[in-house]
C-alpha cells in the first residue's frame, strides 16, 4: 500500500475506518467535511459579489446559472454545511469554555446540531423562496 | 528516528513543535465567535431586506452598514477557512511537495477571493 507511511514515519490523524460510528464521532467527522464544503460556499458567495460589481447582466447570468436545478441542489448543501457546522460551531465553543463535555449532554447536542443544520438549511430555503 | 530533521540540541530540549500551535487556536475560535453573529446576520438580512434582484441587492449594499457587514464577513469567513483547512491539510496529506502545494494554495486561494470580494463590495457601496 503506497499510503502517506512512504513519506513519513510520524503517526497521521486517525481515518474514517477505525471508529465505530456514533453521533460523537459523526458530529465531529461531519464538522469537518462541512468545512471543507464550505471553501465552495466561500467561492459561490465571492462570486455572487463580483457579478453584483461587474452589472445587471452578469448578475442576471449568475443568478440564472445559480437557480439551475443542480446548482439548487448544490446550493441546498452548501446552506445545510453552513448551517449545520454553525450549530456544531458553537457546540465547540461550549466545549471550548469546558462545558458539554458529558457523555449524555455532548451525544444530545451532537444531534441538536445535526437537526439545527437541516431545520436551518430548509427554512433558509423557505425565505429564499417562500417569503 | 533516523530520518528525523531535528537538531541534537531540540531533540535534547524535547520542546516539540514550533510553539505557533496556540496563536491559531485562539485565532479559530475569535473569527469563529465573530461568524457566530456577521453569517446569520447576513442571511437573514439579504433574504429579509431584498427580493433577490439586482436593483434591490445593489440598494442593499449601498447602505454603509450591509456593505461594511458584507466585508468583515468574507474576511473573517475566509481567514477562519483558511485556519480550518490548513488543519485538514496537515492531518491527511503527507507527500512533501503535495502538501507544500496545497498549503500554499490554501493560502492563495483564500487571499485572492477576499481581494474579489472586497473590492466589489467597494465597487458597488461608492459606484453608481
Amino acid at each position: 500500500m503506497a499510503g502517506p507511511q512512504a513519506h513519513d514515519k510520524r503517526p497521521l490523524s486517525p481515518h474514517l475506518q477505525v471508529w465505530r460510528w456514533h453521533v460523537t464521532m459523526a458530529t465531529s467527522i461531519f464538522h469537518r467535511a462541512s468545512g471543507v464544503a464550505l471553501y465552495l460556499g466561500a467561492m459561490v458567495l465571492t462570486a455572487w459579489v463580483m457579478a453584483l460589481a461587474s452589472g445587471p447582466e452578469a448578475y442576471g447570468a449568475y443568478m440564472a446559472f445559480l437557480l439551475s436545478p443542480l446548482c439548487l441542489l448544490i446550493l441546498f448543501g452548501i446552506t445545510a454545511a453552513a448551517c449545520y457546522h454553525l450549530a456544531n460551531g458553537i457546540r465547540h465553543l461550549a466545549w471550548d469554555a469546558g462545558k458539554g463535555f458529558d457523555p449524555k449532554v455532548s451525544t444530545a447536542t451532537g444531534w441538536a446540531t445535526i437537526i439545527a443544520g437541516a431545520i436551518g438549511a430548509v427554512l433558509v430555503f423557505a425565505l429564499a423562496f417562500l417569503a | 528516528m533516523t530520518h528525523s530533521l531535528r537538531t541534537p540540541l531540540s531533540r535534547a530540549r524535547g520542546l516539540g513543535s514550533a510553539k505557533h500551535g496556540v496563536g491559531h487556536f485562539i485565532q479559530q475560535r475569535a473569527t469563529a465567535i465573530f461568524l457566530t453573529v456577521l453569517l446569520p446576520w447576513f442571511a437573514l438580512s439579504v433574504l429579509l431586506g431584498t427580493d433577490g434582484s439586482y436593483d434591490s441587492v445593489i440598494g442593499w449594499m449601498k447602505h454603509p452598514l450591509n456593505a461594511a457587514g458584507t466585508a468583515l464577513l468574507v474576511l473573517t469567513g475566509l481567514f477562519h477557512m483558511r485556519l480550518g483547512m490548513q488543519v485538514v491539510i496537515e492531518d491527511y496529506i503527507t507527500a512533501p511537495v503535495a502538501r507544500t502545494v496545497s498549503l500554499l494554495a490554501n493560502t492563495a486561494i483564500p487571499a485572492i477571493l477576499a481581494v474579489i470580494a472586497i473590492l466589489s463590495v467597494a465597487k458597488v457601496f461608492v459606484g453608481a
